[in-house]
């Protein structure tokens, strides 16, 4: 059922640091995953596939591929008469462009207060993962709470910024927050996502403002926690942050696992992109293909092992590409050899070159790159 | 009044295609799935738009519902435009003098008042069970440049098999003289591509008249082109280079699909700017296993690969399990193919099952006999139980299946 009374928000720029060379001249929701889907298309796709009818996505800087990749929001079902996707650039005037969140929200204020629907969920776009919202929703009004956060429940993350680590009641009332503590065993870490009244967003965003409090995690969660009711909703699926380069490598290789798949790719919640039209992927005589994902488009005459092929790739007569994540449109001539190797968009690898990085650090060519 | 639009094309897609057997059973032939992501008709509507032809009415009749469906409201194509765009056009009830299509031209006939919307100088005809890449636009700059009536695509087929086809005979500047339907002796080789440009005012004209002569068939190549021909109306053929094929038969839909593969036949689905635009399926990209052997082969997004396959097309969805064999064959979106099941020559059709074990078709070097030797197929939903054999030239339909079965 569509239209379920809550508004999405999305940040697109969010610790863009952590994965400069992605994020050079894109936001971290526009960074090319798993084969055909930019990170933005996870968030954005979960939130329709929850019935929510109305987005609007927080952008600050470096919002092109983000704009080019989201359209009219028609692959999401978003482009319509009543709701749909808003893209809501910064103010100039009123933002400096330090990376607050409270700033983009208070900018976005008239946003907000036109805004008919009673709840608002508020999400990053660095994690990979198919999370149906209407559940978070149910255990929302269940505990009757101003604020639900969504953690997950396990290790930390390596290298992921910021974390913030629960304390839980049994009954799932967050007691304490503690953010970038040392954990080193188990923990209940946020996943950047927020479900409350788009009313008490508001109010809380007003407050800090008031005060010149622009920290989200510390204004706006941490120094609320005795002011309002915050539960906790645990996510047991699979989830991904990308939070460094190689949690990105490593993320894009868990898609060969069938779980994993099954669950990110789940039929009945399907995670929508903007399409290309590509013809279906080609392979010629005497190409050998194992343990990989291939997109749309690619046409393979050589060796691909372990490897993430996004659309259109080429990949030459006598090449042998392994562990490697290879975005849109790049061509690898003949007779190439290629390992743990990350490859933006149209890159040209020529005739007969090797390229080697290692498990722990995958060598990264930058976009429209000629080697 | 809508803005006038100069040329209107009217794509012919109601027939029946019986010859392709169960694959027609529940869908018209320009809605069967082709190229591992492809429906028919997405080349004629493609052709269009990449042309610059941005009115398409698509006559349909039979089992239009997947058709309707699959066209929606045009979007995939970029026909969802305001004024113009594609319509899906059924016959309807008017007045006491309504019925079904009765012919290719009493399907154009009956959509007037749709062609007269648009005011158009030109008509496209076109139908919905070929596939090429044709710029139209230049069709259209032919039959203008030579002032023509009526202008038809022609193809040059190899003389020993023109007797299949409608020929044309021409004078040197190409003007038609003859028309030649299945000759025994063709004196051309130039075969028709059921691809008409029309002066609008004329067609119009002779629709009229053909749908006034209660002995006529209303059809285009036996009564509405003889008569203009017979008229003395300037009609000309005009020469297409490059890959065309009929699919309406159960070999010739196989045989296209396989020229896929051939990187030595002209058809490049690639072409940056002469894109084949289609509905896409939801899906993540394909994955091939480790273990999996994948040559010569065209997959889509979705499937997901642990055997082996060779000279194969794989729809979206499409699951090849570990250790089955899928040689020379067309499998469509979201069917099955089970631990070493080997299916080879065949078409399966969507989401069929073939069982563990199961064998379906067979080589051709292997059979003997070659008037029993052809392609297999599977129909929709078919569930081919383990270890069965589906001997080649078979057709199998879901329903005769549960038929048996209750035996």
């Amino acid at each position: 059922m569509r239209g379920n009374n809550v508004l999405g928000l999305i940040f697109s720029n969010v610790h863009e640091e952590r994965v400069r060379e992605l994020t050079e001249k894109r936001t971290m929701g526009s960074v090319p995953f798993g084969g055909r889907y930019r990170l933005i298309d996870f968030p954005l796709s979960n939130m329709v596939n929850s019935g929510i009818n109305k987005v609007g996505v927080i952008t600050k800087s470096n919002y092109q591929s983000l704009m080019d990749h989201l359209g009219s929001g028609k692959a999401w079902d978003l482009s319509r008469k009543r709701e749909g996707l808003f893209i809501l650039p910064p103010f100039s005037g009123e933002c400096s462009m330090s990376n607050s969140r409270i700033e983009s929200l208070s900018s976005i204020g008239t946003f907000l207060s036109n805004s008919r629907e009673e709840f608002v969920i508020v999400s990053d776009s660095d994690v990979v993962c198919n999370i149906e919202f209407t559940d978070v929703m149910s255990s929302h009004l269940k505990h009757n709470a101003d604020i639900t956060v969504i953690y997950r429940s396990g290790k930390l993350p390596e290298k992921i910024c910021d974390p913030t680590v629960y304390t839980i009641d049994p009954d799932n009332r967050v007691r304490d927050m503690l953010i970038n503590p040392r954990a080193d065993g188990e923990c209940n870490y946020g996943l950047s996502m927020l479900l409350m009244k788009r009313e008490t967003l508001m109010k809380i965003v007003a407050d800090c403002v008031s005060r010149n409090l622009y920290n989200f995690k510390r204004d706006f969660l941490q120094r609320n926690i005795s002011n309002y009711r915050i539960f906790a909703y645990e996510f047991k699926g699979f989830t991904q942050t990308i939070c460094s380069m190689n949690s990105y490598f490593e993320a894009n290789m868990s898609l060969m696992l069938p779980k994993v798949r099954a669950e990110l790719f789940n039929a009945d919640r399907p995670i929508f992109t903007k399409v290309r039209d590509d013809m279906p992927a080609r392979y010629g005589l005497g190409s050998i293909v194992t343990n990989s994902l291939i997109a749309d488009g690619c046409v393979i005459d050589g060796t691909v092992e372990n490897c993430v092929l996004f659309r259109g790739v080429r990949v030459g007569k006598g090449t042998k590409l392994e562990n490697c994540v290879v975005m849109q449109d790049s061509v690898i001539g003949p007779n190439c050899r290629l390992n743990y190797v990350v490859m933006d968009k149209d890159v040209v690898i020529k005739n007969d070159r090797s390229l080697l990085g290692f498990q722990s650090y995958p060598v990264f060519i930058s976009k429209g790159s000629v080697v | 009044m809508l803005p006038k639009q100069e040329v209107v094309a009217m794509l012919l897609a109601g027939g029946q295609g019986s010859r392709l057997g169960v694959l027609t059973k529940y869908l018209a032939k320009p809605a069967v799935p082709y190229g591992g992501k492809y429906r028919i008709i997405d080349f004629p509507l493609s052709n269009c738009v990449n042309s610059g032809i941005e009115t398409v009415g698509v006559l349909t009749q039979y089992q239009p519902l997947v058709l309707n469906e699959y066209i929606g409201s045009g979007q995939p194509w970029d026909l969802d435009s305001i004024n113009a765009g594609v319509r899906v056009l059924p016959p309807y009830q008017r007045g006491r003098k309504s019925d079904w299509y009765k012919g290719t031209a009493n399907a154009i006939y009956q959509n007037i008042p749709y062609i007269e919307r648009y005011n158009p100088e030109y008509v496209v005809v076109l139908s919905g069970d070929h596939i090429y890449k044709m710029d139209y636009s230049k069709m259209v700059a032919y039959h203008k440049e030579k002032e023509a009536d009526c202008t038809i695509a022609v193809i040059e087929v190899p003389l020993e098999e023109a007797s299949r086809f409608g020929i044309l005979n021409t004078h040197e500047d190409a003007s038609i003289y003859q028309f030649d339907e299945k000759p025994k002796v063709p004196k051309s080789n130039q075969a028709s591509m059921g691809i008409y440009v029309f002066t609008w005012s004329k067609l119009r004209k002779y629709l009229e008249a053909d749908e006034a002569n209660p002995k006529s068939s209303n059809d285009f190549g036996k009564d509405v082109l003889p008569a203009m021909l017979n008229a003395g109306e300037r009609m000309f053929a005009y020469r297409f280079e490059g890959y065309w094929k009929d699919v309406g038969t159960i070999d010739s839909l196989w045989e296209s699909n396989m020229d896929l593969l051939n990187p030595k036949i002209p058809l490049d689905l690639s072409e940056e700017n002469w894109k084949i635009y289609s509905r896409n399926p939801v899906m993540p990209p394909h994955y091939v296993a480790g273990g999996a052997t994948v040559q010569n082969s065209l997959v889509a997004e979705g499937c997901n690969v642990y055997g082996e396959i060779d000279f194969a097309v794989l729809f979206a969805g499409v699951y090849i399990a570990p250790g089955a064999v899928v040689k020379d064959s067309i499998i469509m979106p979201g069917s099955r193919v089970e631990e070493n099941a080997i299916v080879q020559y065949a078409i399966v059709s969507e989401n069929a099952v073939i069982g563990k074990g199961a064998v379906v078709g067979a080589r051709p070097e292997d059979i003997e006999n070659k008037d029993e030797w052809g392609v297999a197929v599977v129909g929709d939903g078919c569930v081919i139980a383990p270890g069965t054999t589906v001997p080649p030239k078979a057709m199998i339909d879901a329903e005769t299946l549960a038929e048996e079965a209750e035996k």
